[in-house]
């Protein structure tokens, strides 16, 4: 339910959010963090996504990378691949940017209660996942174990990774490899399925969220199933062409999906398995 | 303080097999032990090892004209670490070098294929064992070259 001072205008007005800091991840990867300048957009959950306009340039979906009940601003961590990515990277504080939503699906973090949790991400796929880690980090369970499994090319292509570090010694099991690395790394060298060959609890049951390029979902997921986790039991989170945001204009079909109303986060099986294996037309 | 047959067991690569299978190694076989920073495969020195990884794990590298060495990959526990000692001209293609304390079986190369030599049966098990783990480094590579995480998620 929308709140009064939540309010909007029209669905198509951005709402006007300042940049009051922001953190180089990577040479490619940027963290803002944003406050409203006058209208706040509504409240969100972990896994949904803002369209980001970058005024004069134009509009791109982002995931939102602060957890939902955090305090302060909110934080979206964007790569720097496009003429409007680039414009939003490059922003420096007190610029202002366009914000429209939160859309799309989230990640359902209320039925994760009594089971385990696998969070598995490549590359940016842990900004989306950042809320839900920063949760369940944050509020751990006797019956719940979180194992979080990290793929990166190379070791300074890791985003967040001092977070991480923090939630490791908060109780989550957590490890990172990488595809190519000098011998001053002394994590995992190999692809994330690597990693993913044992869980420190039974597969059946537990839940799986899983971001990144879909090849690397769609591995990750078998390995996931190897070690039993049921398929029905594997979120992913998809991401098309996302423009209006409100499942009008059809650019982020994919089968029956309108990702940015029925997705981002959706589950594995049984249509996702299918859909994400098939070349997008 | 476990028995080598069962310390033998327990590694993926014989696991499920026969006793009277476990024990052909374990005549081959002894425990050893690396530290940090110890080079325990060579790049070019005869190869004639099977290491079945207990504990620790070891990252397989090759030294480059300049810069420090390039890991290709991580080994860990329970993993397979050597293949060389099979085929000839049994040299190790890559370094090994222990990133943690490290606790191995070695097992052998030229007991342990004197014994599949001899022994049909056993000589197929291993095989069989051998390419699979061999097929799965295989496929890892192979995913690798995929550059997985190269993609857009959000442009």
């Amino acid at each position: 339910m929308t709140s009064p001072e939540h309010a909007s205008p029209g669905p198509f007005v951005p709402s006007r959010y300042r940049v009051v800091d922001r953190k180089t991840e990577t040479s490619d990867i940027t963290t803002l963090w944003l406050e409203p300048v006058d209208r706040p957009i509504a409240p969100y959950k972990a896994g949904q996504f803002n369209m980001l306009t970058a005024f004069g340039v134009g509009e791109v979906a982002i995931s939102i990378s602060s957890a939902p009940d955090a305090p302060g601003p909110i934080e979206h961590t964007v790569r720097d691949v496009g003429a409007v990515s680039h414009a939003l990277a490059s922003s420096e504080i007190g610029t202002v940017v366009g914000l429209r939503g939160p859309f799309g699906t989230d990640w359902g973090l209320e039925s994760l209660a009594g089971h385990n949790v696998v969070v598995v991400v490549g590359g940016i796929g842990l900004a989306p996942l950042r809320g839900a880690m920063r949760y369940l980090a944050e509020n751990p369970a006797p019956d719940r174990k979180v194992v979080l499994r990290v793929g990166a090319r190379l070791p300074d292509q890791i985003v967040f990774p001092e977070e991480m570090e923090r939630w490791r010694e908060m109780g989550v099991d957590v490890e990172v490899t990488v595809d190519v690395a000098d011998a001053d790394w002394k994590g995992h060298v190999g692809v994330v399925t690597q990693i993913l060959t044992e869980l420190p609890f039974d597969g059946a049951g537990a839940v799986a969220l899983v971001c990144g390029p879909e090849i690397m979902m769609r591995f990750s997921a078998r390995s996931l199933i190897d070690l039993g986790v049921s398929p029905e039991n594997i979120r992913v989170s998809l991401e098309r062409n996302m423009q209006c945001g409100i499942a009008l204009c059809g650019h982020c079909q994919l089968g029956p999906f309108l990702l940015c109303r029925d997705g981002p986060v959706v589950p594995y099986a049984p249509l996702a398995a299918e859909l994400i294996t098939e070349i997008e037309r | 303080m476990e028995e080598m047959s069962e310390l033998i067991a327990k590694n993926s690569l014989f696991a499920g097999l026969p006793d009277s299978t476990i024990q052909l190694a374990v005549g081959c076989a002894q425990n050893v032990t690396f530290e940090p920073g110890a080079r325990i495969l060579v790049e070019g020195e005869p190869a004639d090892t099977l290491y079945l990884l207990r504990r620790g794990r070891v990252a397989l590298q090759v030294q480059r004209p300049s810069g420090k060495p390039l890991v290709i990959e991580t080994i860990g526990p329970n993993s397979v670490l050597g293949w060389s000692w099979l085929v000839p001209p049994y040299r190790w293609q890559f370094d090994g070098v222990a990133i943690d304390p490290v606790g191995a079986v070695a097992i052998d190369g030229t007991c342990l294929r004197a014994k599949a030599d001899a022994d049909s049966v056993f000589g197929y098990a291993l095989l069989q064992r051998i390419s699979g783990v061999l097929l799965s480094r295989l496929q890892s590579t192979r995913v690798r070259l995929l550059d997985l995480y190269g993609h857009s998620l959000d442009d």
